[in-house]
């Protein structure tokens, strides 16, 4: 008995330790998956638990303003809602998915889809209406959160919308000064960092982080709400009735480069920049849809060039007056036409000026005496003295996309050639760079940079930042500049621009007319460029005319624009 | 043997009780009751209004389970001798009653509670101590039979008639039975290659099981993939979570953020998870080793018992403990597809608390007859 209990004591032992052992391996095993989960895993799981843990409301910061130089307000913000759902909170998903669907004019399926996600907050819809968002909450549905938000509002929808640009669904600055300006316009968004249990109520004394959003800084702009308002009016009155692809006016000041207005009509409503406008709404829906969008929100001002005509001869007679090639009273004779290598070009007055001083010729605005001054200045000198002009480069406007001249290369530049660029043909340049290099010119020879910004300031008005553009460099002498505004004040008061003349206003200026490519379409751009007072230029004022119906020639059309314009703001900036 | 006069050996032996597996009994009891604080005190004071509402009736638990359990650690093993029958009766009637509309309590879709008076318990707790007491009975009268062909067989089908009825409402539990039966048959008898097959049929039961019944059907698919098998493996990854974010070295006690009611069932099943996160991979490797201890006390308990009968007892308990122990942390590491396994000791519970203090009970009462000149190992 004894023996028998003994030997089963000994296999008993060995088989109590197989168990013994099988307990341990298996706990090695599960320890093994433990250490896997711990250390290969853990920062898989340790983010999806913050993720369900943590929630992160945004506290958005408004945008700064964007105001006039007088303080109007162009650009602004409003109280909006975000709509989120947590979905721990949720009580009855089919009616959150029903309810949200249609006050928000959503799809059930992305309404049930983000619903349905186990997350702590998920956004549903931002930019939602005071109206709505109450009506939404009225309906007390559990799990559905209202955040406020700020949504951008352009009280003047159309006025400078080119220069403004708009903002997107996240604020960030889309086009125009809203882009250019973004990191100062933007501020900095808080957030609330709170910890949750899975019902989603906030978890007391676990630590909450708050940070508090900075409201960005307000943008003031040399822009001027009363003469853009001007400005616009005329550009539409005038696209109306020339019946014209589209009418630009610039006024700057060409003293320091500050653009007072800058209207690039037909203009697009801010306040919803993704709807084509009348011009192009032929295309809503269709796949060229964006394409159209894009050309609607184009600066024409900035981002397009074109031959800029006989405005230019203003940069071929300050060329042959700083070299003093010419004086003003030397005598010249027009044919109406002339032969430069084996071509003939011929003068708008296909008849001849005939007998004329350098001075008349201007105010004739004579094609032939002009390819005289450039064929005596030369291709090499002429080249050179564009570059010293600046009319080779971008002038740096704090306005997106602005384009680059389209120029000969020096060494191609051809008697023929020299000929046309002499009376601004076969290049082109953007509105604002011909502006830019005509401001340097006639303000003495300071070199100015074109701009709208002027200073960021903070709630308080407290200036934060202020943009500075010094003049760069001396483009020409000053005694070339007063020679010119004397000349330029004549083509008014007695030459081809004598529509914009205004009785007690000294005015100076210079027509254009410059048919497009193809020359085939008959198509024509219109401009006048003037600028007030003759003797210190205050203001520098261009209007360009695309493609207008029925008479084309900028001394007939665009010089009167440019004269109504004149008679409304100059008495204004006297003030 | 046992006519041995017990007067004339209690003269010549020294004296001989467990307080190595009594302190790890303790010890793992208050840190049990330390971590179970933690991971319900914020549900329960968001349910209840009582931070302590757990852990109130936790410890209100292991005080009853105490009296019992100093009972049966006095009272000589050997009397329990006579109560198979009736105590194997008593079990499979209660089992039974619980089945019975209007007499068992629903929790979490299956009937398993049984409300006498105030006082609610699982019947299949009870079933697991009532099967060790019977085997270790059984193995002792049969041992001299036991290399005999098909002893093993007819053995086991003792368990059955219980097993069954267990099954039908609490897979796990009715798993884990039938787990300690097996396990003490294969200590007792000198076979291994019947409990291969043994084994073998159990796992491919299991398996079918598991594949057949709807509901358990979803548990698989929510094991493999527990990210997207929605509501049946949120469970399962909340637990992950929990582990997973506790890194290494954990979070620091009461850091645990899963426990805010993301982890269901974070005092009781999935307790572990919140031990592992607060404590990191250090405490859940503590824990393990405890149990380790634990069981190694139990062998050693097991090797020296003064008799079979004792010995048995011993061996099944250690079976009971090391199979929760296992199961439990495979499925919270979701390395098995989820049943509900309770964490021996630790875990809220007060039925399972309850007996296995009792068990431990019987254990030392075993420790207690050791004589001391046959300790060996």
């Amino acid at each position: 008995m004894r023996f028998f209990v003994e030997k089963c004591r000994i296999y008993q032992k060995k088989k109590l330790f197989v168990v013994f052992m099988g307990v341990v391996i298996l706990a090695v095993i599960l320890l093994g998956r433990l250490i896997y989960l711990t250390t290969a895993k853990s920062e898989y799981y340790s983010s999806l638990a913050t993720d369900l843990q943590q929630r992160e409301r945004r506290l958005p910061a408004a945008r700064g303003e964007i105001l006039d130089r007088n303080g109007i307000v162009l650009a602004t913000n409003t109280s909006v809602y975000t709509i989120s759902v947590i979905h721990n909170q949720i009580q009855d998903p089919e009616q959150v998915i029903e309810v949200l669907s249609r006050e928000l004019n959503l799809s059930e399926d992305a309404v049930r889809k983000r619903v349905e996600k186990v997350s702590s907050i998920e956004k549903i819809k931002g930019n939602v209406d005071r109206e709505v968002s109450e009506r939404i909450l009225a309906y007390g549905l559990s799990g559905v959160k209202v955040d406020e938000d700020y949504r951008r509002i352009y009280p003047y929808h159309e006025l400078a919308s080119k220069v403004l640009g708009f903002t997107g669904g996240d604020h960030q600055g889309i086009l125009g000064l809203e882009s250019k300006y973004d990191e100062y316009l933007k501020g900095t968004d808080g957030t609330i960092l709170t910890y949750t249990d899975a019902r989603g109520i906030e978890v007391n004394g676990k630590e909450e982080q708050r940070i508090e959003p900075v409201t960005g800084d307000s943008l003031v702009t040399s822009l001027d709400y009363n003469i853009q308002t001007y400005c616009m009016q005329a550009a539409q009155k005038t696209y109306l009735q020339k019946e014209a692809d589209g009418v630009e006016i610039i006024a700057m000041n060409p003293q320091n480069g500050e653009i007072i207005a800058m209207v690039d009509y037909p203009e697009y409503d801010l306040c919803s920049p993704f709807t084509l406008t009348e011009q192009y709404s032929q295309y809503a829906g269709t796949e060229e849809e964006e394409t159209y969008r894009n050309y609607m929100w184009r600066n024409w001002c900035v981002s397009d060039t074109y031959e800029p005509g006989s405005i230019f001869k203003i940069v071929t007679t300050s060329i042959a007056l700083e070299e003093d090639l010419v004086s003003l009273e030397e005598g010249f004779y027009c044919p109406g036409y002339i032969v430069v290598e084996d071509r003939r070009i011929r003068c708008h007055k296909t008849n001849g000026h005939g007998s004329e001083t350098f001075t008349t010729a201007l105010y004739n605005s004579c094609n032939p005496v002009f390819i005289d001054l450039g064929m005596r200045i030369g291709a090499q000198r002429f080249y050179d003295y564009m570059g010293q002009f600046g009319l080779l480069e971008k002038t740096g406007v704090d306005l997106p996309g602005e384009a680059a001249t389209i120029m000969h290369k020096p060494e191609n530049i051809g008697p023929v050639e020299l000929a046309t660029i002499s009376f601004g043909q076969s290049f082109q340049v953007s509105p604002i760079r011909l502006m830019t290099t005509v401001s340097g010119l006639l303000n003495g020879g300071n070199e100015v940079t074109p701009h709208v910004g002027v200073k960021m300031v903070d709630e308080n008005g407290e200036t934060t930042r202020s943009f500075s553009y010094e003049s760069k460099e001396t483009i020409c002498s000053e005694e070339t500049g007063e020679t010119l505004r004397s000349l330029l004040q004549g083509v008014v008061e007695e030459g081809g621009g004598n529509k914009a003349y205004i009785e007690g206003f000294e005015i100076g200026g210079k027509t254009a007319t410059s048919q497009t490519l193809p020359r085939s379409e008959n198509k024509y751009i219109s401009a006048f460029l003037g600028f007030a007072p003759a003797d210190d230029p205050q203001i520098l004022l261009m209007v360009i005319i695309r493609n207008p119906k029925g008479a084309y020639y900028g001394g007939t059309i665009a010089a009167p624009v440019a004269r109504e314009i004149f008679e409304n703001i100059l008495p204004y900036l006297d003030n | 043997m046992r006519e041995k006069t017990p007067k004339a050996k209690k003269t010549h032996a020294t004296k001989y009780f467990d307080y190595n597996l009594l302190f790890i009994l303790i010890f793992i009891i208050c840190f049990g009751l330390v971590m179970l604080y933690s991971s319900s005190s914020y549900t329960a004071s968001s349910k209840f209004g009582d931070s302590a509402y757990y852990l109130k009736r936790q410890v209100r638990a292991i005080l009853i389970g105490v009296v019992p359990m100093i009972a049966l650690t006095l009272i000589d093993y050997r009397f329990w001798k006579k109560w198979g029958v009736f105590a194997y009766l008593v079990s499979f009637g209660l089992c039974v009653a619980v089945m019975i509309p209007g007499v068992g309590t629903s929790s979490h879709g299956s009937a398993r509670w049984l409300a006498i008076g105030p006082i609610s318990f699982q019947p299949s707790e009870l079933c697991k101590i009532t099967m060790i007491l019977v085997y270790a009975i059984l193995l002792e009268l049969t041992s001299k039979k036991l290399n005999q062909k098909w002893s093993e067989i007819k053995l086991l089908a003792v368990c059955l008639p219980v097993v069954g009825v267990v099954a039908a409402s609490n897979l796990s539990t009715a798993i884990i039975i039938a787990g300690i039966v097996v396990g003490m048959l294969f200590v007792a008898s000198p076979k291994y290659k019947d409990f291969l097959v043994i084994g073998l049929i159990g796992i491919a039961g299991i398996l079918l099981f598991i594949f057949t019944v709807g509901y358990r059907g979803d548990r698989v698919s929510a094991w493999l993939h527990p990210e997207t098998a929605g509501d049946k493996g949120y469970q399962t990854l909340m637990g992950l979570y929990a582990i997973g974010s506790g890194g290494i070295f954990g979070k620091g006690l009461g850091g645990s953020l899963q426990k805010m009611g993301h982890v269901p069932e974070s005092q009781n099943d999935m307790i572990f998870t919140i031990i592992c996160e607060e404590l990191g991979l250090f405490g859940g490797i503590c824990v393990i080793l405890l149990y380790i201890l634990m069981i190694w006390r139990m062998m050693v308990i097991a090797n020296n018992a003064r008799d079979m009968f004792g010995s048995m007892l011993v061996v099944g308990v250690m079976v009971h403990i090391s199979l929760q122990v296992i199961l439990n942390i495979a499925v919270v590491t979701n390395s098995i597809p989820n049943t509900g396994v309770t964490l021996p000791f630790i875990s809220y519970g007060g039925t399972s608390i309850m007996f296995l203090m009792m068990e431990m009970g019987l254990v030392l009462s075993v420790s207690r007859g050791i004589k001391l000149e046959d300790v060996d190992g």
